[in-house]
């Protein structure tokens, strides 16, 4: 991965807030993945616009006392990637 | 919107999550291993569109995020791009689970527009000569494929669903060519499960232990072929109950994430479940909420209190649930007994003995028994 890559979330898929269950959810066909805190606040700044760079920019202003920010959002971004949640351009 | 506080059935029971709409019962095909109720020409009293905006709005209020459109043949409803609209409106994820019969270009942009997720279109075979015994239509296998394509083409994923029994697998090979040639982007293939019109016709339909080897080991070698290709199609198969050694996590639990609301508005935990001897509430006396929390029958098997031995102590209790309550009626007549599936029920012997029966069964598709009005009058009489 480098700095400059711009990802998206698969085509199809939706990131959405669900108040009844209290967190960011991934919907795709007949099925849901349930995100944790620092899944949806990540998952909800690719928005097929931002390289990696911004995002975690945009992140460390967000949570400036989060330690590890950038390696945390890089191995997340991989990780998802190869899920097939994200893919980049 | 309605305020409510918790009440104690909520506290233990989680929110469905998943709502599935089966519109209509109509169909213009009459595949004889549909899963609907055989008495569906009972039912056709369907909800009108009002209705079925108000249960929307109920069940998304109560938390439903995933939900199917299926039927019957759900395009039959002219109100399907409306229902699609108000569902995508109020934030659930909208799939539809259709034939591809009712679908032209047009009807797939209005839907595009109504906001629709996603479409899945069944297949019945790999030719129009074995779709068109199965299905009743000489016409609709060129049709779905035309349709599948045409989905496509609007932007989205091409998902293809083959159900599978002994006369069509053993083409699988030439199921999955046509997928490929068709620019799938998954492909189902799912061996018919044992319910409706499918349990009626059960031993002609269930394909031998070496037919589904067969099919499995050429899935499995299509696979390899894909991927060294760079096709990324996704390939599942889903093994027949009658083959596996352990039951399945039916519905994710009994009343625990998932609910069906039937053309009428019974309210079911699983679309199957009208085969059961029990009573189910429906959406036009009751309200949703109370029907998932407090009615009798979605608390009939939730949890694990009604289990009986073997599964009450059993490890797997958490992962299987017990298996499935319609399977363990259909064959053993009670509702509450261990899934005969399962290697560890006293009553497996039924399903030995179901693989028997099917393998003394000669009946071509032409003589099983189609789902359509016509038969399905003899089991409302009944």
């Amino acid at each position: 991965m480098n700095e400059n890559m711009i990802y998206g979330l698969r085509p199809g898929w939706r990131l959405q807030w669900e108040p009844a269950q209290q967190r960011h959810v991934l919907l795709y066909p007949e099925g849901m993945v349930q995100l944790n805190d620092s899944a949806g606040a990540i998952l909800e700044l690719i928005d097929g616009q931002r390289n990696v760079a911004d995002l975690i920019a945009e992140l460390q202003q967000r949570y400036p006392d989060a330690p590890s920010l950038g390696q945390d959002v890089r191995e997340f971004l991989v990780e998802a990637e190869h899920k097939g949640w994200i893919r980049h351009d | 919107m309605t305020d409510y506080s918790p009440s104690h059935a909520e506290l233990s029971a989680g929110a469905p999550l998943w709502l599935l709409a089966e519109l209509t019962y109509r169909c213009p095909l009459q595949c004889p291993y549909c899963s609907n109720p055989l008495d569906f020409a009972a039912q056709d009293h369907e909800l009108t569109t009002q209705e079925w905006i108000d249960v929307l709005h109920q069940a998304r209020a109560m938390g439903a995020v995933q939900m199917g459109f299926s039927g019957g043949e759900p395009l039959v409803r002219k109100d399907l791009e409306e229902l699609v609209a108000e569902a995508r409106q109020l934030g659930f994820y909208t799939n539809l689970i259709t034939s591809g019969l009712g679908l032209d270009e047009a009807r797939i942009q209005a839907l595009r527009n109504a906001g629709l997720d996603h479409i899945q279109i069944s297949l019945q075979a790999a030719d129009s000569d074995m779709a068109g015994a199965l299905a009743g239509s000489s016409k609709a296998h060129a049709r779905k494929l035309a349709m599948a394509r045409a989905v496509k083409d609007a932007g989205y994923p091409m998902v293809l669903n083959v159900v599978l029994h002994r006369h069509n697998i053993d083409q699988i090979d030439r199921i999955i060519e046509l997928c490929v040639e068709l620019g799938a982007d998954a492909v189902e293939l799912a061996n018919c499960q044992l319910y409706g019109w499918a349990h009626l016709n059960r031993t002609g339909l269930l394909p031998s232990k070496a037919q589904l080897d067969a099919a499995e080991a050429a899935t499995e070698r299509w696979r390899e072929r894909l991927a060294g290709e760079g096709n990324d199609m996704r390939l599942l198969f889903v093994v027949p109950d009658y083959y596996a050694e352990r039951p399945k996590a039916c519905m994710g639990g009994w009343g625990a994430i998932f609910m069906t609301v039937t053309p009428d508005g019974t309210v079911l935990p699983c679309h199957s479940a009208r085969d059961l001897p029990m009573t189910f509430p429906t959406v036009r006396e009751q309200a949703l909420r109370s029907i998932w929390y407090d009615s009798f029958a979605f608390n009939r098997f939730r949890g694990e209190a009604w289990m009986p031995a073997p599964c009450r102590s059993c490890d797997e209790r958490h992962k299987d649930y017990g298996g499935c309550r319609c399977q363990a009626f259909l064959l053993t007549g009670d509702p509450a007994a261990t899934d005969p599936v399962c290697a560890l029920s006293p009553d497996h012997g039924l399903i030995e003995t179901a693989r028997e029966e099917a393998a003394q069964d000669v009946r071509s598709v032409a003589q099983l028994t189609p789902r359509n009005a016509r038969e399905s009058k003899v089991f409302c009489r009944a």
